[in-house]
């Protein structure tokens, strides 16, 4: 058996070992790389090889940064809460009415904007928004208003809105797939005790689904922070987010540890978020659907 | 399901499909209008900017560099892809969820991460940044989705067949060739086109990692700037578009053909 067992096990690690070397040496070795590089210090055109903490303090006494991570942050928990709430009932559709040899169809189209030119899509909501877009001109065409309106663009809102639209099938999928694992016999038993429709849906579909809905928010909220191309499309560079920061530090200021301790920084508040957010959801996630 | 309530989520799903689909149905139509400003009311048909469009040398430049880090970003991340499917599908190894959580980290990792991480490895390395350094980067993060789509296509495989074929005499690597390859064949040419489409609409790897060489989308992003550059944009756009649905419908097509093939019940979807 032990034998039988390590003969897989080598055979399991020889097959694996290209891709993983691959994800050792361009994943793990950058990231360990930037996380070294977060305790050296920079000097000027070279890296001076010494352990420090000024790289941090530097990074958390800086206002900038503070007002921008909770931006960042904000930003991030609008959109995420923005797209979950509208992925749900979309992705009930898709689970409870579309019939199942359609199924594959509406995901298709569900997902096909997803993956078309994502800077074309992020500038096109800047030509939906702006001072002379799509929705001024129509407006202006047919008499509603004279003077174009300022606020639709170079805000947090348009910011919130053009990334909840770029990460809508994130939601969606994840909370598809937990509800279609929901034995409908469930649902039957819950209507058969005595339960409203909405009640079932409360106690029993939803508790349910709440691994996809987890799923969703985390698949959302991480990439969502480390957005760069809507902060500066939509927002005009004026409402930098954490990624704006952080290209800055390490191209334009070529400040490359204080950039790595940024990055590290941020991921680690996003890290500590995340794992706060599973604890408090815990009791949904123990649950076997 | 009551039949009221389901023809209101469809109508909310259909409003939704709308809100998805807004910003690409303007692409054409600012494509062909023939103004220098996008805003309505439109100004008349043109097809000047795809002539623009065709005419311009560092686009031209732009869509081979592109074209040359999607195929061979692709290309690596499927054969790669390949290993690390077939592993976690077939054998039941020690450390092999942290393996496969590595492999998959890119999948949730904001790519800016990425982007920098590899930035610093590789300047400390002395490579030098050029089309050569985006394709390390994509084929990294094209190699999740790869391992995603070709572990269904394996997972999906009867045990039995490759036995037997052992028991017919065929070698490890030639019932590999003739017996499970063309079956997953679909799955691998699925994996293939995601990886493409993945690769050319890639912004943030290029932009830190291709030096002075431009791709399609780091030269869209600098030209976003210039406003007389924008309807030419929103030709290459379409383009661009078109293309994108006719390699996810091909890849959604080889995607289900596997699917028959290997007799399972079609779920759905890429992820």
């Amino acid at each position: 058996m032990a034998t039988a067992n390590s003969t897989e096990t080598g055979q399991g690690l020889r097959l694996i070992a290209p891709p993983l070397l691959y994800a050792i040496l361009m994943l793990a070795v950058p990231l360990l790389t930037i996380l070294a590089y977060s305790f050296f210090k920079d000097g000027y055109l070279t890296i001076v090889r010494e352990f420090t903490l000024e790289n941090y303090r530097a990074t958390w006494a800086d206002p900038i940064f503070r007002t921008i991570l909770a931006r960042s942050l904000m930003v991030a928990a609008m959109v995420t809460a923005v797209t979950v709430l509208m992925a749900f009932p979309v992705a009930y559709f898709l689970s409870f009415v579309v019939a199942p040899q359609r199924k594959a169809l509406w995901i298709f189209l569900i997902t096909i904007p997803f993956w078309t030119s994502y800077l074309v899509r992020v500038f096109l909501w800047k030509v939906i928004l702006g001072f002379n877009g799509v929705i001024n001109s129509g407006l202006k065409t047919i008499g509603l208003i004279d003077e174009p309106l300022k606020f639709l663009l170079y805000n947090t809102g348009s910011i919130v809105m053009t990334l909840s639209h770029s990460y809508a099938p994130f939601a969606i999928l994840p909370i598809y797939v937990a509800l279609e694992k929901i034995d409908r016999s469930l649902l039957e038993a819950g209507r058969d005790l005595g339960e409203s429709r909405l009640m079932t849906f409360w106690r029993v579909t939803l508790p349910l689904a709440m691994p996809g809905v987890v799923a969703a928010v985390l698949i959302v909220f991480i990439p969502t922070i480390g957005d760069y191309v809507t902060p500066t499309v939509i927002g005009g560079g004026k409402i930098p987010m954490v990624a704006n920061l952080i290209q800055a530090q390490m191209l334009d200021i070529d400040n490359k540890p204080l950039g790595s301790a940024i990055a590290i920084s941020a991921m680690a508040v996003v890290a500590v978020l995340s794992l706060l957010f599973l604890f408090l959801n815990r009791r949904f996630l123990r649950v076997r659907a | 399901m009551n039949r009221l309530q389901g023809s209101g989520l469809r109508v909310y799903t259909l409003i939704y499909l709308a809100f998805l689909y807004a910003p690409i149905v303007l692409l054409p139509i600012f494509a062909f209008n023939n103004a220098t400003v996008i805003a309505f009311p439109l100004q008349g048909f043109t097809t000047n900017w795809f002539v623009q469009m065709a005419e311009n040398p560092t686009l031209r430049q732009a869509l081979l560099n592109s074209l040359l880090i999607a195929v061979s970003a692709s290309v690596l991340a499927t054969c790669l892809g390949i290993f690390a499917a077939r592993a976690s599908t077939r054998f039941d190894f020690r450390g092999k969820g942290p393996v496969m959580g590595l492999i998959m980290l890119p999948l949730v990792l904001p790519e800016i991460i990425v982007a920098v991480s590899l930035l610093v490895v590789l300047l400390a390395a002395g490579v030098g940044l050029s089309i050569f350094t985006v394709i390390l980067g994509h084929t990294l993060i094209c190699m999740p989705y790869a391992v995603a789509i070709l572990s269904t296509a394996f997972s999906s495989l009867d045990k039995s067949l490759e036995e037997a074929a052992y028991d017919l005499g065929e070698t490890k690597w030639s019932a590999f060739r003739l017996v499970i390859l063309p079956l997953v064949m679909p799955g691998i040419v699925s994996a293939l086109l995601m990886s493409f489409t993945i690769s050319l609409d890639e912004f943030i790897i290029a932009f830190f990692l291709a030096g002075n060489q431009p791709t399609l989308p780091t030269y869209i992003f600098s030209q976003l700037r210039f406003p007389k550059s924008i309807p030419m944009i929103m030709a290459l756009g379409t383009l661009l578009v078109l293309m994108s649905i006719v390699l996810l419908t091909l890849a959604e097509h080889f995607r289900r053909r596997g699917v028959a093939r290997t007799g399972q019940t079609d779920t759905g979807g890429f992820i």
